[in-house]
């Protein structure tokens, strides 16, 4: 077995670790935490296979982030309120069911990454950056200007929504729950980028003119990976507003499109897992640094800058070695 | 009617006009050879046949159809099969995945590829950038064949490489040609080899074709004027 794999394997399991023994420890709040790097390293896990893969830095995944998160906050406060929601064509009366709201959110999430896609997937570089970015911040101040469903203060939502033979309220059976679809969510990664269209997408990263000669259409690849990407990260968006059962602009924000880059590069770019151990470190360090200072983001900072100089390849790679994998 | 026919193909890079009339065509189950000098216009003549490049007059067809607008990935898939000058493998890839990402359906799978090739077949898990000149030569040859191609284009398949290495993919490329019937169209300085493997020859002169005819009959004066030989 592969040094990654390996490595790969006690990131999986030390999640679900972490969860049992704050459970046995009677420790409620740390299974919030495990449960919430659990749905941030998803959202990484989504912009990883547009990055790391595609080679494309998205500087607006915050929008699916976001999307997802008022997919949930929309229905599910027109269900508590019992007031449908009024689309002109049709009526929509508002849920409270998991599958639903991820289902819309992936949906949603997909619509627009496709949408974004097609204009910003024509530029490249720094330019492709911008365009992302300009949309994250349209979304944002979209939402901030939108009385509607709580403007800059957002929107709450009462009781978590509900998922059949589970008690979602209950913090282990919420974390059970996320870490199922994290794992799926990554076994369905796995498979796409050991896939031909996975080899495909390396190949258009790595030279998009030469990939043409071989009958690939670069263009359409990295909208593909962008579509999937965002669907991925729309779904964390949909289980974050749950976990906070709290949705608000900032989840537009473009800072949030920075943390998930930051989860990837910490982790290490490309590979499977990186978005997972950087997701854990970064909630981690949040953690304890910002019991020590209320500056603490310079410390993290500091972690990031030592990572991009010395170590390429991110945690994993400082510990599987850099070759291991096509990052 | 030809597999593939260029009549008076004008290209150019920027404001500095490469070709000036190139015509030739290629038949079915043919190897021609694009002769002339460096910088006389045939690799530029290569990149307007896939595309990668815009002609500014002239037709391009290939299997009768006007290649005009069509994007390269689309030339690929139309059947023209590339191997670039200066072999250009996608380095992070293993050798395997070089060539499945290029797959596509037809006679020739991976089995067939390293069964040319069969030190692709040694060195499958290997990254391409760690390959040998030759053999990531060989692997730019297999990418191409994974495509399953009507034609194959060859931009200076053998250049600077070991005269053991030029034999063996001159080697399989005369069995490619024969068993399969694969059109080739073959760019190389070397005019021994050329001689061997060709049907005809196309030379070219500052950006014009200005002979034709079957590969055994270039005439001294011809190969000493345009060839430099």
């Amino acid at each position: 077995m592969q040094r990654e794999a390996v490595l790969n394997t006690l990131v999986f399991l030390a999640l679900p670790a972490v969860a049992v023994i704050a459970l046995v420890l009677d420790e409620p709040f740390a299974i919030t935490l495990a449960t919430r790097a659990a749905i941030l390293a998803l959202a990484a896990v989504g912009l990883n296979l547009a990055l790391g893969l595609g080679g494309l830095v998205s500087l607006g995944h915050a929008v699916f982030f976001g999307l997802g998160g008022y997919a949930m906050g929309i229905l599910a406060s027109h269900a508590q309120s019992y007031a449908p929601l009024d689309l002109g064509l049709f009526v929509i009366e508002g849920t409270k069911s998991m599958p639903v709201i991820w289902l819309t959110a992936v949906f949603v999430s997909a619509l627009a990454a496709l949408l974004i896609g097609l204009l910003a997937l024509r530029t490249a570089g720094v330019y492709f950056i911008m365009i992302t970015l300009a949309f994250g911040q349209m979304f944002y101040y979209f939402n901030i200007s939108w009385p509607a469903y709580g403007g800059e203060d957002g929107l709450s939502i009462y009781v978590r929504n509900s998922f059949p033979g589970l008690n979602t309220l209950d913090p282990i059976q919420f974390f059970g729950l996320v870490f199922a679809v994290l794992a799926v969510v990554l076994l369905i990664m796995g498979r796409i980028e050991r896939s031909p269209f996975g080899l495909a997408l390396g190949t258009a990263r790595q030279n998009a003119a030469r990939a043409e000669t071989v009958g690939l259409s670069p263009f359409h690849l990295r909208l593909v990976a962008f579509v999937i990407s965002g669907a991925v990260t729309g779904l964390a968006g949909a289980l974050f507003a749950d976990l906070n059962r709290f949705v608000s602009p900032t989840m537009f924000s473009w800072q949030m499109s920075g943390e998930f880059i930051v989860f990837i590069v910490l982790g290490g770019i490309g590979r499977l897992f990186g978005p997972v151990v950087g997701a854990c470190l970064f909630v981690l360090l949040e953690h304890l640094l910002s019991g020590v200072s209320e500056f603490w983001l310079i410390y993290l900072g500091a972690i990031l800058l030592f990572v991009v100089l010395f170590a390429r390849g991110g945690v994993i790679g400082a510990l599987a070695g850099r070759g291991a994998h096509h990052g | 009617m030809s597999l593939l026919r260029l009549e008076g193909i004008e290209a150019a890079y920027g404001a500095a006009q490469a070709l000036f009339g190139v015509d030739l065509a290629v038949e079915e189950g043919e190897v021609l050879a694009l002769m002339g000098r460096n910088g006389m216009g045939k690799s530029t003549t290569i990149r307007v046949i896939c595309r990668i490049m815009k002609h500014s007059r002239g037709t391009v067809q290939f299997d009768g159809r006007d290649m005009a607008r069509i994007p390269s990935h689309l030339a690929a898939y139309a059947g023209l099969g590339l191997v670039p000058e200066g072999r250009r493998v996608f380095a992070r890839l293993t050798v395997r995945e070089n060539l499945i990402a290029a797959a596509r359906p037809g006679a020739w799978d991976l089995r067939k590829v390293t069964g040319l090739f069969p030190r692709l077949a040694e060195r499958s898990s290997q990254l391409a950038g760690h390959l040998s000149g030759g053999e990531q030569q060989m692997l730019a040859i297999g990418r191409a064949l994974m495509t399953n191609p009507r034609l194959m284009l060859l931009d200076e398949a053998t250049e600077g490489l070991a005269p053991v290495v030029r034999q063996e993919i001159w080697a399989a490329l005369d069995a490619v040609r024969r068993d399969t019937g694969l059109s080739l169209l073959v760019v190389d300085k070397s005019l021994a080899e050329l001689g061997r493997i060709a049907d005809r020859a196309v030379i070219l002169e500052r950006g014009r074709s200005v002979w034709h005819g079957a590969m055994a009959d270039v005439p001294g004066d011809v190969a000493n004027t345009y060839l430099g030989v």
